[in-house]
């Protein structure tokens, strides 16, 4: 049934579709990855270090499709550069457009610069045709690879990586902020919210990066490093626990106040949103996972079993915070501001903002990865020795 | 010197983001709208420009110029706060051009009814009627004069 | 086509000065009206409205609202004498051609006419990424359409669920409070059409405004109070039930 009860009449249609979901699982993905690519970085979490370079690439890959989502959803996306000219103060949907070009630019992009250069260089000496001009464009006309600058440059790198872990909590963290503070939706209104963001953020970005990795190993037949692995998924574990503990006490708290919302929401949650809110995030996508992740840490368990039960936990994960933050946009729409009734959410398929748009904008980032692994290869074992020089001074193992 | 030499590629970053800041500043200056900011962070030439829009209804003081007649017998009856077009439609294009344009006649039957069938949710106190049974077929303009329907008119006739 | 510097230093400033004229368009302003001699509202009188539903008629022709889309509407209740908590909502195609007769019988009964409420505080001004959404000095809320890039962030944050995108231009809509009317000295669509009085525009900054004595003489609510939206549609005789 379209409409069960009273909505509002102009209540009726949603009006932030699945890309709105998607926009901040994008975003999380990109804070996430970077946070564990920091844990090296700044933390000096040395067992982490083979994931680092293939987190900042999975980092931009996903930063680079962010702002499409948005942009099909808009209803003049040729005016969205309107939020550069006369930004609002008192909106956080203004911050977007400097945050997301100063994370981009500012963080990732120089980041990965600097860590990359004495590749680029040699790769540019050693390549030819199209991929040398490209190579060549990417150096920005230095080739000084030499001990001191390869350590200023490291320098600079960590200078930047602990600027950007803030950065990376303000990309995704106004999001969540975004949703937070709107008073008139009581599903959203919550100073928690950045919070729970920015914790679930986290969850999905380590658990991408980690599956990316262990996927890249077996693809390219390398041997995996199961300290990094076991690490990164240690690193989850925990998150995942603090993420949880903040989702349940949101959860308590709501059921204990029982204010004037709780009876229409917690009506919705056991009816419309009880698949993809009870089934899909809860116990699919969290209790599972921490179990999950949890046997691994209580059991002695074989290399080949932890592998197994990473592999599952992450990709659990991935599909648990889809679902969190399907339930968080779309939840909070399915119910009337007058606490009298629901609608429906009706999904297109081959439409601007349908499913089918979607799922490419999903695989997308996956395909630009592609590229870029091949154009800036991560792989520990694939650094480019330099022609006779001294070994750099930042370790690649 | 050595030192500024291997920091050398930080300057062309540095200035990149420079250049790029300057653009910026330019491209911003010459695209944000002239009357922008003039009463507050919006297009002030925008509230020009919604009170620019069309007027579709003309509003009883525009009626009562030329049609005082009739707005003398309204005011006079229980309908003086029913204005002219909640029951004639929109006419600020017959005010425009009165020769030209003329208000469609009007379907009492139906029109009168929207109002005055009953409705428990009316209040109690205003006028409501069961169509069906209370005019035997008749329409409404047999015994009531639309501008003044109290008292009724005589059987049959209308002024 | 090789362009010497000096051609260039005289057209630059020339396409600036161009650019310049584009931009500042031709505005075209009303004489007599003086945004800072008003500040308006509105009064609904729950205990005239008839639920005819010209009101909703009257917007939709003045305004070109599209179909399936409300700038106003009106509601009916029923709230049981058992249950005062817990209404009967109904607003069938917005109330627009009236209400089928009740079903049931019992309890109390009435309509409630909904618009944007011109909030003094209002929410969804304050979340417009661009400033397409605003508040006048004369305090309407109107939207830009020329500049509203149609995020939609405003429909979400309106507690009284008056805003909603409009599927021709692409932009966020909501009433207007017939801005154009009321600086020409006519009242809204709404308020012209309606037959009982049960709405009144209202002028808070002229002391000859009925309103002001209305004030004085009723008890007179808004919705959502605990919003603190600052709404300036004011309610006479509003049910405590009414969401």
């Amino acid at each position: 049934m379209p409409v069960q009860g009273y909505m509002y009449p102009n209540e009726i249609e949603l009006a932030w579709s699945v890309l709105i979901v998607l926009y901040p699982y994008i975003t999380g993905l990109v804070a996430g990855a970077f946070i564990l690519a920091s844990l090296e970085r700044v933390f000096r979490v040395e067992a982490v270090r083979p994931t680092y370079r293939l987190a900042l690439l999975t980092a931009l890959a996903f930063l680079l499709v962010a702002p499409l989502p948005l942009q099909l959803h808009l209803g003049h996306p040729e005016r969205s550069f309107e939020m550069y000219l006369t930004p609002h103060r008192t909106s956080a949907m203004a911050m977007f457009g400097f945050v997301y070009l100063w994370y981009l630019m500012a963080v990732l992009v120089l980041e990965i610069w600097l860590d990359y250069r004495r590749d680029i260089v040699l790769l540019s000496q050693r390549t030819k045709g199209f991929e040398r001009f490209v190579y060549r464009v990417l150096t920005l006309g230095s080739t000084n690879i030499s001990e001191n600058a390869l350590r200023i440059d490291d320098r600079a790198g960590y200078i930047i990586t602990l600027v950007g872990i803030p950065s990376a909590f303000l990309l995704h963290g106004y999001v969540g902020f975004l949703f937070g503070s709107v008073k008139a939706n009581p599903w959203w209104s919550s100073p928690m919210m950045p919070v729970v963001f920015l914790f679930s953020a986290m969850v999905s970005g380590i658990a991408v990066v980690l599956l990316l990795y262990m996927f890249s190993s077996w693809y390219r037949k390398q041997t995996i490093d199961m300290r990094c692995v076991d690490t990164v998924a240690r690193y989850l574990f925990y998150t995942f626990l603090i993420d949880f503990s903040l989702e349940m006490l949101d959860l308590v708290h709501r059921i204990y106040e029982a204010d004037e919302s709780f009876r229409s929401l917690d009506f919705m949650v056991h009816t419309r949103l009880y698949l993809s809110q009870v089934v899909i995030q809860i116990y699919m996508g969290t209790l599972a996972p921490i179990g999950l992740l949890a046997l691994t840490q209580l059991l002695k368990l074989g290399e080949k079993t932890r592998k197994r039960i990473y592999a599952v936990a992450g990709s659990l994960t991935l599909i648990g915070i889809f679902a969190m933050r399907w339930n968080v946009v779309i939840g909070g729409q399915l119910f009337s501001k007058s606490f009298l009734g629901y609608t429906t959410y009706k999904i297109g398929f081959v439409a601007k903002e349908g499913l089918l748009t979607a799922v490419v904008l999903t695989l997308l980032p996956f395909a630009i990865l592609w590229v870029l692994v091949k154009l800036l290869p991560p792989w520990p074992d694939c650094e480019p020795p330099a022609p006779g020089s001294a070994a750099p001074a930042h370790g690649d193992d | 010197m050595n030192s500024f030499k291997d920091a050398e590629h930080l300057l062309r970053v540095a200035l990149v983001f420079v250049a790029a800041t300057i653009a910026f500043v330019l491209v911003r200056a010459a695209l944000v709208p002239r009357s922008f900011g003039e009463y507050g962070h919006y297009r002030g030439n925008a509230i020009t420009e919604m009170a620019a829009q069309p007027v579709v209804f003309a509003g009883h003081q525009v009626c009562e110029i030329c049609h005082s007649d009739v707005a003398a017998i309204k005011s006079a009856g229980k309908h003086v706060s029913v204005n002219c077009e909640a029951c004639h439609g929109a006419l600020e294009n017959h005010v425009n051009d009165p020769g030209t344009v003329q208000p469609p006649k009007l379907d009492t039957a139906n029109l009168c009814i929207r109002c005055h069938q009953v409705n428990g949710a009316r209040p109690a106190s205003f006028p409501q009627i069961v169509a069906d049974e209370h005019s035997a077929g008749l329409t409404c303009e047999t015994c009531h004069q639309p501008h003044s329907p109290l008292p009724l008119i005589g059987a049959g006739a209308k002024p | 086509m090789k362009i010497t510097r000096r051609q260039l230093l005289i057209l630059l400033p020339a396409a600036a000065v161009a650019w310049d004229s584009v931009l500042a368009g031709t505005p075209e302003t009303s004489p007599n009206y003086k945004l800072t001699e008003h500040w308006w509202g509105m009064l609904v009188d729950i205990s005239k409205c008839i639920g005819c539903g010209n009101c909703v008629r009257a917007c939709a022709t003045e305004n070109n609202v599209p179909e399936g889309y409300f700038r106003t509407w009106v509601e009916r209740y029923h709230v049981s004498d058992t249950d005062l908590a817990n209404p009967v909502v109904d607003s069938p195609n917005g109330g627009k051609n009236g209400f089928p007769p009740i079903l049931g019988s019992g309890g109390r009964n009435f309509f409630v006419p909904k618009m944007c409420n011109h909030c003094a505080d209002s929410p969804c001004t304050q979340v417009c990424p661009v400033g397409a959404t605003f508040m006048t000095p004369d305090g309407v809320v109107l939207v830009d359409k020329e500049y509203c890039i149609g995020c939609r962030y405003c429909i979400q944050a309106c507690p009284y669920g008056c805003r909603f995108l409009n599927p021709k231009t692409q932009t966020a809509e909501k009433c207007t409070l017939c801005y154009h009317r009321i600086t020409k000295g006519l009242t809204t669509a709404c308020c012209e059409a309606c037959p009982t009085g049960a709405r009144q525009l209202a002028d808070l900054k002229n002391p000859n405004d009925p309103i002001h004595e209305f004030l004085r003489t009723h008890t007179v609510q808004v919705l959502k109070p605990y919003m603190a939206t600052g709404a300036k549609l004011f309610y006479n005789d509003l049910d405590g039930s009414v969401r």
